[in-house]
């Protein structure tokens, strides 16, 4: 089954129908609505509800000041870390102040939503507006303050180097200075947030469901705030429509309200935001501005490289600096620079949070040493994959210490990866060296067309630690949890095929659980690509700890040492002798000693049952032993493990409109060994789709004010099949040496490096430098006009090309001298 | 996202919908496909208190043809217009403008009346309207009237229909013989509103053009007809370069900058789309000329 | 004319429609969307909401057999016609706990033409109902079909095959999508 196609258990269920997502549950419960913020910035003076609350169906109206206890205080600060020294969390209502579009002000629980948001119109929120803060540029201007507590608007500030850099660069033969841009975008999954709690007062205790990442986080949280113990709180991650991160961020303040007014009303309360909401109170991504000076040699190697970059953080930072930290490390790709220094300020703006996105700084990374490779190619008119492979740490190379810790604070060393053979198998897949023959055809036809590549290095199964647990029940049917979650990846799917192999049992027996705290109660949750790593492992371990006590069980049945039996469509055989054998289901039956039979099969497990001879001495359960056949099994790597990629893509820009057409796109993608290839491949695609998204059409617009003007799918453009092109996957299985199912992470893969390809290919095809993506044909043609007119910078491409062929030299080298040909320092576009 | 609550009216005729129209003044908003008005609704972006909700009124959902044009009902989908293979013998233009508005499945339920009524200077059916030199029959209980096109439209989401009218139907004209229509838009993504979108008539007769007519989309605050006739009479299409026309419809827009394309841009889409509508209308006529004189 | 039955709360109608082939009543105020209808007054849950402005596509249900966006329709708009939702899409079998699947539903299993499934109703409507106008499309024309619907986890690749795959079980089948 490991490595099998096999189709999801999941979707028949889901295909007829049947899936129970958030808002199909509690379908009797009251719900809840929000006031939220109409500015980016101001006091709240006054909230009056009086017109609210006699609407009928109205219940409660509650703002800040109706909360008690923890429920009071700010949000959790999730992930602390010493850099960030101006941190800031929100609080569940806003209390005074507001400081984003979209901060909730105050919660009204009715009988029903319509109703609900009846109400939430007529309560009058008196503002007085305070200067807002939107944008980088305004950010690090630092004229007007997000935070009084975060002077410069800077949450943080980290500096990590290896090696002299400075040095390096100076002594390099070339230098080059790029000035780079990456906008935000947003998770967007198709079903937003929701949180469904259910208070029952005989018990005195909460099950909360939630469309979360991480049920246990959210358990842990919620129990905190409420003054609960953790006994008494349950979380379970129903059937969810998507998370690609924004979904891990816990706890929203709806996930705290929602449970406390539940307990509050004795009752059942619902949440579930619409698209509005989803827009300007959850989570965005990826802005950055980034300026990079690269020294290089004459084949193109990176001897040194100083990124300096300003994130975008938005208001709060609940999720500490992961997503810039993640940017600083895997920025380095597979590439080993002589030195390397990189320096970010995370900044605070007037806009929704940024936390995790499909990708969490990934792709601003790859964005930067992508960039950064394709301007050293053009500069020295080498190919741009030679220059790439001059960079390649080479598979002797492995293990790789880059000499900096990774997001899970441990160090950022690459376990496994061949990208020689990456490179190799994509230049194969795209036709890289016939491109240039196939570009001079398209130009006779008056069309322009260019190649992109980008790769990257992903670190995958970041812990601490996940875990599984196995029983077999006496029908023969085999449960299987673990606590992180799921969001479309197919767990049901994969740990039971996993599971299946290492029990052998029919995959038909075995059914998955994910993200249900009363199920399994440790966990961390499902990001950062770790699930298959993490859940998998500790399933495995698992798995193999009941098939050791299956054996050993059988074993003493049939009188034979456990190493002689093998497990075949859940039966226990001795190997050679299919005759001699035993059930699962009956060694089930057998591992829990029985005084009361309560069916047939449990019969075998009462105490008069046995046949033979019995040894009195011996307890019904052994020193050391568990009633049942069942295990547990934890995995807790040291460090992640580092998946691979790189992608191609074959774009055409229409020469009078601008209009930009993916008209090829290829992924070589090496996650190691897969357990099911169909499904890494459909996570490779979604990611793609996401990252073509983000490189062409998605793109959070902010006015000066604070406004979001494109709060809705109308003009939030996410891509249609239409926009997305064929899809040609190649895949290379460098095994991971960290954990024994040899595995990587894959669900992120698609989307890192899809902006810097087409922004390669775009660059390719027009002969002037890239630098800001996304990009619309608007700008494109913006950037044209502005090339025209000199303000941008050829390539030098086309000259060099012209060059060698009128002086014959090639390999030409350019000695560094200081003309503003040789310094391509390149702008943002506007 | 949900609506506020309203007062709903299912009128079985359109005396009957009339009549509640004049009762309910400004506080009534015709119900017909709903597909701009609920969106609208649903972000509490207007509050009427009562919807007339003409879907059940009997007798609005035909296309009839006519000699001098198509002629649809208030309730005749987009779908069912874009498929009807009647309308599209008489008036090529609809079938290739209605393929460009939304998506298929927005299609089934909007109404091409509804659209007109809707005045959006991003929809095409206006344009359309426009070009074909069209009226929207439009009553009250007070009467009937006809309002040509160009008197339909008053600004950007404002047609003339006074608080207690309704769209009855519309009647798109038919273009004299010799004449190729076409129509292209620009969008960001398929389906999307049009940043430029341009539909053109031209008229060929013994090989030279004799008459050529333009309108937009999402360029104009309202849609009118841009006249290329004097400029392009007496030249044969294959003789055309286009660019002239081009340069006249640059100069005859203006459109706005918004966040998904600068003014600058759209105008230069305009450009580029007269040309290649023009030359598709062109080629559009002489095929259809060829197809008149073998009597097929 | 829908009777008007008076509560403290909003003024509620009687509403009814037929919902895969059976006949539901039910009282809901004259705002409540049919989207919302199906999904709570009702409690058929296949259909989903994505956006509430008639983009996203995930509310997609057959009106009278044409796919239409149920979160841009009044319940009470709909009453007396006929809708088809993803619950109704298979064939009902005695005694099964699972109906038998369609040909679209089949070939979105065996193409994986889903992930989370949230937006997958949405699809299999529009797919069912596009198969029957046009049984034999090519791989261009099944994109074009599928490009009114909103999918941020499969890229749409699979979503293409599913398509192809739905018209050729048809066929096997001998019968319609």
């Amino acid at each position: 089954m490991f490595g099998a196609p096999v189709q999801r258990r999941e979707d028949p269920r889901l295909v007829s129908g049947n899936g129970r997502y958030l808002d199909d549950l509690g379908q009797d419960a009251l719900a809840a609505a929000f006031v939220r913020s109409p500015y980016a910035h101001a006091r709240i003076l006054d909230i009056d509800v009086t017109d609210a609350i006699d609407i009928p169906g109205v219940l409660a109206i509650y703002t800040h000041e109706d909360l008690d206890g923890k429920t009071a205080e700010r949000l959790p600060l999730l992930i602390p870390h010493p850099d960030l020294t101006n941190p800031m969390t929100g609080y569940c209502l806003s209390r005074e102040v507001v400081k984003h579009v979209g901060e909730a002000v105050a919660m009204v629980v009715a009988t029903d939503r319509y109703v609900a948001e009846d109400a939430c119109e007529r309560i009058k929120v008196d503002y007085e507006q305070l200067t807002v803060v939107v944008g980088l540029e305004k950010s690090r201007a630092a004229k007007v303050l997000v935070h009084a507590e975060a002077p410069g608007n800077i949450a943080a500030h980290m500096v990590q180097e290896v090696g002299d850099t400075a040095a390096a660069i100076a002594a390099a033969p070339h230098r080059l200075t790029l000035s780079l841009q990456i906008e935000r975008s947003a998770s967007m999954p198709m079903e937003g947030r929701g949180v469904y709690a259910r208070w029952d007062g005989d018990e005195q205790s909460i099950r909360l469901y939630s469309s979360t990442q991480t049920s246990t986080g959210v358990r842990a949280a919620v129990a905190a705030k409420l003054g609960m113990p953790l006994a008494k709180v349950e979380c379970i991650a129903p059937d969810v429509g998507g998370g690609f991160g924004v979904k891990i961020v816990h706890p929203w303040p709806e996930e705290v309200l929602i449970p406390w007014a539940a307990r509050r009303l004795d009752a059942e309360v619902k949440w579930v935001e619409d698209r509005r909401e989803h827009f300007i109170s959850s989570a965005h991504e990826r802005a950055q501005l980034q300026d990079i000076e690269v020294g290089f040699d004459d084949a193109g190697r990176v001897l040194g490289l100083s990124v300096k970059f300003w994130h975008d953080n938005g208001a709060y930072t609940p999720y500490g600096i992961i997503v810039p930290i993640i940017t600083s490390t895997q920025l380095l790709g597979p590439y080993k620079p002589g030195a390397y220094r990189v320096e970010f300020f995370s900044m605070y703006t007037n806009t929704v949070m940024v936390t995790p996105y499909r990708g969490a700084g990934r792709p601003q990374g790859v964005f930067a040493m992508e960039r950064t490779m394709d301007a050293i190619a053009d500069y020295l008119g080498l190919d741009r994959t030679d220059v790439r492979s001059a960079n390649f740490i080479q598979v002797e190379d492995m293990p790789y210490d880059h000499g900096l810790l990774f997001q899970d604070g441990r160090p950022l060393m690459y376990d496994s990866g061949d990208f020689p053979a990456s490179l190799a198998k994509l230049k194969e897949l795209v036709g890289w060296d016939d491109f240039a023959a196939y570009r001079t055809q398209a130009a006779a036809e008056g069309r322009r067309v260019g190649l992109g590549i980008g790769c990257y290095v992903e670190g995958t199964g970041v812990g601490p630690y996940e875990g599984g647990h196995i029983q077999i029940e006496t029908s023969g049917r085999v449960n299987v949890s673990t606590g992180l979650t799921s969001q479309g990846q197919g767990h049901q799917t994969v740990f039971a095929q996993i599971v299946a192999d290492e029990l052998g049992v029919p995959i038909e027996d075995v059914f998955v659980t994910t993200g249900d705290t009363r199920r399994f109660g440790y966990a961390v949750g499902t990001f950062a690509s770790r699930a298959a790593v993490m859940s998998g492992n500790a399933i495995a371990l698992a798995a193999r700890n009941v098939r050791e006590k299956a054996l050993r069980i059988a074993g003493d049945a049939l009188e034979v040492d456990p190493g002689d039996l093998e497990i075949i469509d859940g039966i226990v055989r001795v190997k050679g002798d299919p005759e001699s054998s035993i059930a699962l289901a009956t060694v089930a039956v057998m591992s829990n000693p029985l005084r009361y039979a309560f069916d047939e099969s449990a019969k075998a497990a009462t105490q008069f049952a046995h046949t033979g001879a019995m040894d009195y001495s011996k307890p019904p359960v052994a020193d050391g032993e568990e009633p049942g056949l069942e295990g547990k099994g934890y995995y807790s790597p040291t460090r992640a493990t580092f998946a691979n990629g790189m992608h191609a893509a074959i774009v055409e820009t229409d020469p009078q409109t601008a209009e930009i057409k993916i008209l090829r796109y290829c992924v070589i993608h090496d996650c190691g060994r897969m357990i099911n290839p169909m499904i890494v491949e459909g996570q490779v695609h979604g990611g793609v789709a996401q990252g073509v998204g983000g490189a062409l059409y998605e793109r959070m617009v902010y006015d000066d004010a604070g406004q979001l003007l494109n709060a809705s799918f109308m003009d939030f453009l996410m891509p249609y099949a239409s926009e997305v092109p064929h899809i040609e996957t190649g895949h290379l299985e460098t095994p991971s040496p960290l954990n024994s199912l040899g595995i990587k992470g894959a669900g992120e893969a698609g989307t890192i490096p899809v902006s810097a390809v087409i922004a390669s290919a775009i660059e390719d095809a027009e002969g002037f430098p890239i630098t800001s993506m996304p990009i619309s044909p608007d700008e494109l043609w913006n950037l044209r006009r502005q090339h025209a007119d000199g303000l941008i910078p050829d390539l030098r491409r086309g000259s060099r090309a012209m060059a060698t062929a009128t002086s014959n030299a090639t390999n030409a080298t350019t000695t560094p001298n200081a003309t503003n040909a040789t310094n391509a320092t390149t702008t943002p576009n506007a | 996202m949900k609506p506020s609550a309203f007062v709903h009216h299912a009128p079985r005729s359109v005396e009957e919908a009339l009549a509640v129209l004049a009762e309910l003044g400004h506080d009534g908003k015709v119900l017909a496909g709903g597909q701009s008005l609920i969106p609208i609704l649903n972000m509490r972006l207007a509050a009427p208190g009562h919807l007339v909700d003409i879907n059940r009124v009997a007798g609005l959902d035909t296309v009839e043809i006519k000699p001098d044009g198509v002629h649809i009902g208030a309730l005749v989908r987009h779908a069912q217009l874009e498929r009807h293979d009647g309308a599209f013998a008489h008036l090529p233009l609809l079938r290739q403008a209605l393929v460009n508005v939304a998506h298929p499945v927005i299609r089934n339920r909007g109404t091409t009346v509804g659209s007109l009524a809707h005045a959006d200077p991003s929809g095409e059916m206006p344009a359309v309207l426009a070009l074909t030199s069209g009226y929207v029959d439009v009553a009250s209980s007070r009467g009937t009237r006809t309002v040509a096109a160009k008197d339909f439209f008053l600004g950007p989401l404002e047609s003339c229909l006074a608080e207690d009218e309704m769209a009855t139907g519309a009647s798109f004209g038919r273009f004299p013989a010799g004449t190729g229509t076409a129509f292209a838009e620009c969008t960001r993504r398929h389906g999307d509103y049009a940043l430029a979108g341009v539909a053109a008539a031209l008229t060929v007769i013994d090989g030279v053009i004799t008459a050529a007519r333009a309108s937009f989309v999402s360029v104009t605050p309202t849609p009118d007809v841009l006249d290329l006739s004097d400029l392009l009479a007496g030249i044969a299409p294959q003789d055309c370069d286009w660019a002239q026309a081009s340069d006249m419809a640059i100069a005859h827009v203006d459109p706005d900058t918004d966040i998904h394309a600068s003014a600058d841009y759209r105008r230069m889409l305009v450009g580029v789309l007269v040309a290649r509508v023009l030359a598709e209308a062109a080629f559009n006529a002489t095929a259809s000329a060829a197809t008149d004189a073998t009597g097929a | 004319m829908s009777e008007i039955l008076r509560t403290d709360v909003e003024p509620l109608v009687e509403i009814t429609l037929r919902v895969n082939g059976v006949k539901h009543t039910a009282a809901a105020p004259t705002r409540r969307l049919l989207s919302d209808f199906l999904r709570h007054e009702l409690r058929l849950t296949g259909t989903h909401v994505g956006c509430e402005h008639g983009v996203c596509g995930a509310c997609t249900v057959l009106f009278d057999g044409t796919p239409m966006r149920s979160c841009l329709m009044f319940a009470v708009t709909a009453q007396d016609h006929d809708i088809t939702t993803v619950e109704g899409l298979g064939q009902p079998v005695d005694g099964a706990e699972m109906p038998t699947m369609s040909p679209v539903q089949q070939a979105f299993i065996e193409c994986h033409g889903l992930q989370c499934g949230f937006c997958t109703p949405g699809f299999l409507t529009t797919i069912t109902a596009y198969l029957k106008e046009n049984p034999d499309p090519t791989e261009t024309e099944a994109r074009e079909a599928i490009s009114g619907n909103l999918c941020r986890c499969t890229g749409y690749q699979n979503i293409v095959k599913s398509v192809l795959r739905a018209a050729e079980i048809a066929n096997e089948r001998g019968d319609s999508a």
